[in-house]
């Protein structure tokens, strides 16, 4: 019968965070449990897009912090992670989404994320392989960038397992294991697939995609609720642009990579909601038709790879942090809504901080599940 | 110095090294890029994945090989683009 302080399920970007700033505030007592291999889930899927400009103050001053940890993670964990501070070019096409920029910029501004409105022709001047007809303004952020997502997770888990914490790898967590005292529920710890149990004194969730469903077997209910992303690929290319590039009237993103492939994905709106990561044809066609318009010069480049992964998506499009009332040693810090990779440094110290019972370094109490308790208020608009 | 895989240059030595620290071999694709360059793994994934077996000590069933995907071979966007447009013409 093993006994742990912490178990944490899922290692993706989110559990290895919190693994890491765990075993750097002193507690070595932790368990990671993985069912397939470290960042399997969404994260070896992502984008690896990092961006500051969001459309609500703590929503910037959290992906703020998060951007100043990746300035210096790659010192911190001695381990390449591909940071590229390229900067992100965000396109407006219509009268609406410029009205938006200008709210956003103005609010970005204010809380001092280094952003600006871009004309089309500086548009241009940034990246000269972009079509900018039609493009009303853009905003540009150069401290936005990107970093290799898979590398990020591995990077945080050997330097947890370094530090003391063990991992699990290939075990699936089946159940919890959950006492009834007087009415209020207390977690003791986790049921294998093979039926082992482990015991711990906090629990974790972070099984992304499978948020929903880790959350029922300790009696808790979250509003989450997994879609389809799928993303491509192409053969490398002398790097020609730098900063990841957002079109919310093409539902497309796209950047370079350090290894010169083009990285792209599309945001279907039809997408119903699944936890499938099947990768499809008609995702690659539609994917081709929308970045020609965006970047005409790619035609003759040839797709190499295409795969796809799961948003785990919560009512506001806002991630899930912290207890559950009711629910003793439970944590979760689920429903990233696509963009959990960027969050996950200042995400991950803050909730190990929360699970010592500190003061967290940046607010996210607003990111408790009971925001929900009166319905659904400030959605983040700037999601793709 | 001997490479397993070619179209991303990693070497043996190094594809050793990260099975003796435990590694699996998708975990060891996704830190080396082994098997993402053009051929996509054709060759490489094999061989890595008997490296691996070896030295973890395991049965060669047990390496579970990444998903091959498409495409099959590389695609030039144009094409897809041209097959997108036929697609809606229809
Ligand atoms: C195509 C695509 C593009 C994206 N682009 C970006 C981007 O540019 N920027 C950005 O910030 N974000 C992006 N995201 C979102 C980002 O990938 C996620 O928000 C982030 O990776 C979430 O991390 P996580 O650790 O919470 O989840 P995951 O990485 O999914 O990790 C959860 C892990 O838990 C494991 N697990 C689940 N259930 C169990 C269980 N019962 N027992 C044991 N283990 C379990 C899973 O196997 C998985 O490995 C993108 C996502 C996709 C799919």
């Amino acid at each position: 019968m093993k006994n742990y302080d912490v178990v944490i399920i899922g290692g993706g970007v989110i559990g290895c965070c919190v693994a890491y700033n765990l075993s750097k505030m002193g507690l070595k007592n932790v368990l990671v449990i993985e069912k397939d291999y470290l960042s399997s889930g969404s994260t070896g899927r992502c984008g690896g897009g990092i961006r500051q400009q969001w459309g609500t103050e703590a929503n910037c001053r959290l992906a703020m912090e998060s951007v100043k940890i990746f300035e210096q993670l790659e010192e911190e964990l001695g381990e390449d992670i591909e940071w590229h501070q390229g900067g992100y070019l965000l396109l407006a096409f219509t009268e609406e989404e410029e009205e938006q920029f200008k709210k956003n910029v103005a609010l970005q501004q204010r809380v001092g994320v280094p952003v600006r409105l871009v004309t089309s022709q500086e548009a241009k001047e940034i990246v000269p392989a972009l079509n900018v007809e039609g493009v009303r303004v853009a905003s540009y952020c150069p401290t936005d960038g990107h970093a290799n997502p898979s590398k990020v997770t591995i990077a945080y888990a050997k330097n947890a397992k370094k530090n003391g914490v063990d991992f699990l790898i290939g075990r699936e967590v089946v159940d919890g294991i959950v006492d009834d005292e007087g009415g209020n529920k207390v977690v003791r710890g986790v049921v294998l697939d093979n039926g082992e149990k482990i015991y711990a004194d906090k629990v974790l969730n972070a099984a992304g995609a499978f948020s929903r469903e880790v959350g029922m077997m300790f009696g808790v209910e979250i509003p989450t609720t997994s879609y389809r992303h799928q993303i491509l690929v192409t053969e490398p290319l002398e790097r020609f642009f730098d900063p990841l590039i957002i079109s919310f009237y093409h539902h497309v993103y796209f950047r370079q990579e350090k290894a010169g492939g083009v990285v792209m994905g599309y945001g279907d709106p039809k997408e119903l909601p699944s936890t499938k990561v099947n990768s499809t044809f008609d995702f690659a066609k539609t994917m081709a038709h929308q970045i020609l318009d965006l970047m005409p010069v790619l035609r003759d480049v040839r797709v190499v790879r295409q795969w796809a992964g799961s948003y785990n998506m919560s009512p506001d499009a806002q991630p899930i942090l912290g207890t559950v009332d009711g629910v003793e040693g439970y944590y979760q810090a689920v429903g990233f809504s696509g963009h959990g990779f960027m969050l996950a440094p200042a995400v991950g110290r803050a909730m190990a901080e929360m699970m010592l019972g500190k003061d967290t370094f940046v607010d996210v109490s607003y990111l408790s599940v009971n925001r929900f308790k009166g319905g659904v208020d400030t959605s983040e608009v700037a999601v793709v | 110095m001997r490479f397993v895989c070619r179209c991303e240059e990693v070497t043996e030595e190094e594809i050793v090294r990260l099975a003796k620290e435990g590694y699996s071999l998708e975990e060891i694709k996704r830190m080396t890029r082994m098997g993402m360059g053009l051929c996509q793994g054709r060759t490489c994934l094999r061989i890595a994945a008997r490296i691996i077996a070896g030295i973890q000590g395991k049965d060669l069933s047990e390496i579970k090989l990444p998903t091959s995907r498409q495409p099959v071979v590389p695609v030039e966007l144009g094409k897809l683009n041209e097959a997108f447009v036929k697609s809606k013409d229809e």
